[in-house]
């Protein structure tokens, strides 16, 4: 076997492979005892992130739980891939309501198992982010203000996928998607406020709060079980891509959500009873262009020509959430240029600062190299 | 043991022996005593074990429900009006998947015009829901449905919705026989939950189901409510046994033996009803009542039989069917299709405005002397003069405003309620 060097911005962080990890901190995903809670089978997309998500999530629950967990899953790609009547991928007690009330089912459930006095089976509520952020929002909010005993994770992939890619409250502005197309003067999705729903959870002063995304899978178990350490309402949102609805390549879903952090537009951090306690700093800041690039949901902004308007304002967003949660290391990529690097070219500009979007790049051939190939 | 009560209390205690585990509410007039009453009772354990659980709409109380009874608890809510309509989606969910979940629907007017008062529109609203929908008389009915209830809906793996007109019985004060809790423990076993949601055995709930076999899921819906046809009649029986009274069933025939006219009607107005039929029956008129006591399932054979051998049939109802008719009186048709009696659909009630005795004295006048045509909709009550000026309105002005508000200022009330 080839040996495989290891690459030095990984050591101390989660996504420190398991060769080099105690046993006991191995991740569940790679365990024998793993519970393959979402099992093989089910139809959705190759490199769906979403799929991905929940596996992760919901195996690590399990564990934490002794297998004593229910879940509830609201309407949407989840729902619909993993339950093709008669068949379940589910290896968990598993229902299905609506598309707008999986909070609130989850806390029935909740109160259900307290009132039997079976507080030792847990509650997991899961919706995308339609079903979160938008049609289960009321029912989220509640379930979090009455702080009821439930686990509640946003599988967020930033659209309606499952009725086929249309906006929602989570969708990030010049997106493309099937009712916010690059026509008209403000092409894709338009520049709104923004509904930033961890940190509408983090105002209501529940246990825990958590983001994650699927590149780091240690990260989020981690998340999940400190999440079932606690009791009462719990949010963990977990960014997903999906490539069938960004137009990205299947296999750089895992690259997307790395990218998206280390872009910035995602902030990834932890809070307990209202208090951020953690953020996971930017290994290798990179450009928004960077993370945009390889989906063609955002194609509009490279082609035919660069809109630097609108790139300009989304590396506003970026850097804006950089200073606000403080995201960058002290020594950011400095130790390892070269090295540190997923796909992208190591940073030209000193250590800690972003690098400009190249605006004299050629876009067609970059569009190419992104864009083209065959899927 | 009789006691002087609220119809609101009497329920929250009756339902309280029920032993729910899960009570999930949302207040709305006149539902509101209700859910108080039960709040207080489990905060003093006086019901325990139970979640109260205080949500954030009725939406969130029915999902809750639905989430409660999944995991094999016993669970209840209550709503009325608008609270109806704002858990519709739920209502179908819960149907789909079977739960046995128990609500009182404490009868009130839909909006707009928003209005508190009683009527039917809100169960009317949601009859093909495929909830069992029960209709009491009186507060002595309402507290003996729910006991019902439980048991039928736990046999059949059913919703059940018990109808109470708001206000009329709800806030009103009456002589009630509240059962002992060992009779209630007697009548209701715990509850045996048809599927759950257990880790010991996962089980999937609310699957995706396509054209291969969504017609059929649904066949056994509509199997599991005529069963319900049977399985009434037999709860109501063992009721009796226990409890020494006769309450719920399918329907109940008043003074209908040689009956030539046949006035059918749902909840409390058939007090009224049957004084007037009384009065009749003292000059020598053929009149009785029937009255409709599970508008869901549709008792179409018992309704048929009751009604087959009279000449005219007079539906009372507190709904209709805006641009259709009458809704109970279509179903009437229905169990007499082909039979000889004629139908007069009159709907009265509306919003909360008093039927009469006076008001049923001279309709029924109209109807013996030929003067409303059957098969339509006639509205009882209804001020002409109002209606024809407000039209007059509209044909003459360009912008005339909304009706409700010119009616208002027009009949010189201003109304002010709390909602
Ligand atoms: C009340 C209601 N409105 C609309 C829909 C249609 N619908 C089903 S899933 C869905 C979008 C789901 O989006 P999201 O929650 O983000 O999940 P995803 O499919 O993206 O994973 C919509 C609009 C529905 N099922 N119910
Ligand atoms: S559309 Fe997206 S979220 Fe849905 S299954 Fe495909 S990749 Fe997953
Ligand atoms: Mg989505």
């Amino acid at each position: 076997m080839a040996e495989q060097q290891i690459k030095g911005y990984q050591t101390g962080t989660f996504v420190v492979g398991n060769r080099l990890l105690d046993p006991e901190q191995r991740s569940t995903q790679a365990r024998t005892e793993r519970s393959n809670t979402l099992t093989s089978g089910h139809r959705a997309c190759q490199g769906c992130g979403e799929a991905l998500g929940a596996r992760y999530t919901l195996d690590a629950a399990m564990r934490a739980t002794d297998g004593k967990l229910v879940a509830a899953n609201a309407t949407g790609c989840l729902e619909v891939f993993s339950t093709p009547y008669p068949e379940s991928s589910w290896q968990l007690p598993w229902i299905h309501s609506l598309f707008g009330n999986a909070p609130a089912v989850a806390a029935g459930v909740a109160a259900a198992l307290k009132a039997k006095g079976r507080e030792d089976v847990r509650v997991v509520g899961q919706a995308g982010d339609g079903g979160t952020v938008d049609i289960g929002f009321a029912c989220l909010s509640g379930m979090f203000e009455r702080n009821d005993d439930v686990l509640f994770v946003c599988y967020d992939n930033e659209g309606y996928m499952n009725t086929g890619v249309q906006r929602s409250g989570a969708t990030p502005p010049a997106a493309r998607t099937a009712n916010t197309k690059p026509v008209g003067p403000e092409p894709g999705n338009v520049f709104g406020q923004g509904k930033n729903v961890p940190l509408i959870a983090l105002a209501h002063e529940i246990p825990y709060v958590a983001t994650a995304t699927v590149a780091e899978p240690r990260d989020l178990e981690e998340k999940v079980e400190r999440a079932m350490e606690l009791r009462g309402a719990r949010y963990i949102h977990v960014f997903v891509p999906c490539p069938l609805g960004w137009g990205s390549a299947s296999e750089d879903t895992i690259r997307l959500a790395r990218l998206v952090k280390e872009t910035g537009i995602f902030p990834v951090f932890e809070a307990e009873k209202g208090e951020v306690t953690s953020v996971s700093k930017i290994r290798r800041h990179v450009p928004v262009t960077e993370y945009l690039k390889l989906q063609r949901r955002f194609a509009h902004l490279f082609k035919p020509e660069l809109n630097t308007g609108v790139i300009e304002r989304l590396q506003a967003g970026a850097d804006r959430n950089i200073e606000r949660f403080d995201l960058l290391a002290d020594d950011e990529g400095a130790e390892f240029p070269g090295e540190a690097t997923d796909q992208a070219g190591p940073p030209e500009s000193e250590p800690g600062r972003p690098v400009e979007p190249d605006a004299d790049s050629d876009v067609s051939s970059l569009l190419r190299e992104t864009h083209g190939k065959p899927r | 043991m009789l006691e002087q009560l609220e119809g609101s209390q009497a329920v929250a205690r009756a339902v309280g022996m029920c032993r729910p585990e899960v009570i999930a509410a949302y207040p709305i007039s006149p539902q509101t005593h209700i859910v108080e009453a039960l709040s207080d009772m489990v905060r003093t354990s006086d019901i325990d074990p139970c979640e109260y659980m205080m949500v954030e709409s009725e939406f969130a109380a029915m999902s809750a429900c639905i989430g409660a009874s999944a995991a094999g608890a016993r669970a209840y809510t209550a709503t009325a009006s608008q609270g109806l309509l704002f858990m519709a989606e739920a209502l179908y969910n819960a149907s789909g998947l079977g739960l046995p979940i128990v609500m009182t629907l404490a009868n009130r007017a839909i909006g707009a015009p928003i209005n508190i008062w009683n009527d039917h529109s809100d169960s009317m609203s949601q009859r093909d829901s495929g909830w069992i929908q029960l209709f009491a008389e009186t507060n002595q009915e309402a507290v003996d449905l729910h006991i019902q209830a439980f048991r039928l809906a736990e046999e059949l793996s059913l919703p059940v919705m018990v109808c109470m007109d708001g206000f009329i019985l709800t806030h009103a004060f009456e002589q009630v026989d509240l059962p002992s809790q060992d009779q209630v423990d007697d009548f209701l076993p715990s509850f045996k939950p048809r599927q759950m949601l257990d880790p010991a055995e996962p089980m999937t709930i609310g699957a995706m189901v396509g054209p291969e076999a969504f017609t059929e899921v649904k066949y056994l819906m509509h199997a599991k409510q005529l069963q319900a046809l049977d399985a009434i009649p037999e709860i109501a029986a063992d009721f009796t046994e226990g409890f020494g009274r006769e309450s719920g069933g399918l329907v109940r025939s008043y003074r209908a033996d040689d009956a030539e006219t046949i006035v059918v009607a749902l909840g409390s107005v058939l007090g009224t009803i049957e004084d007037v039929i009384d009065e009749l029956r003292e000059q020598g008129v053929k009149i009785g009542a029937l009255a409709i006591k599970c508008f869901r399932p549709w008792p179409i054979d018992e309704v048929r039989e009751a009604l087959v051998d009279a000449d005219r049939v007079i539906v009372i109802e507190k709904a209709f069917a805006v641009g259709a008719g009458g809704i109970v009186g279509q179903n009437v048709r229905l169990a007499l299709s082909g039979c000889e009696p004629t139908v007069f659909d009159i709907v009265a009630g509306l919003g909360g405005r008093p039927i009469t005795r006076k008001s049923l004295r001279s309709l029924f006048d109209e109807v013996f002397e030929g003067n409303i045509e059957p098969n339509r909709l006639h509205f009882l009550d209804l001020k002409k003069d109002v209606v024809e000026r407000e039209i007059g309105r509209t044909e003459n002005g360009r912008n005339p405003g909304p009706h409700a508000e010119n009616i208002l200022r027009d009949i010189g009330t201003v109304a002010s309620d709390s909602h």
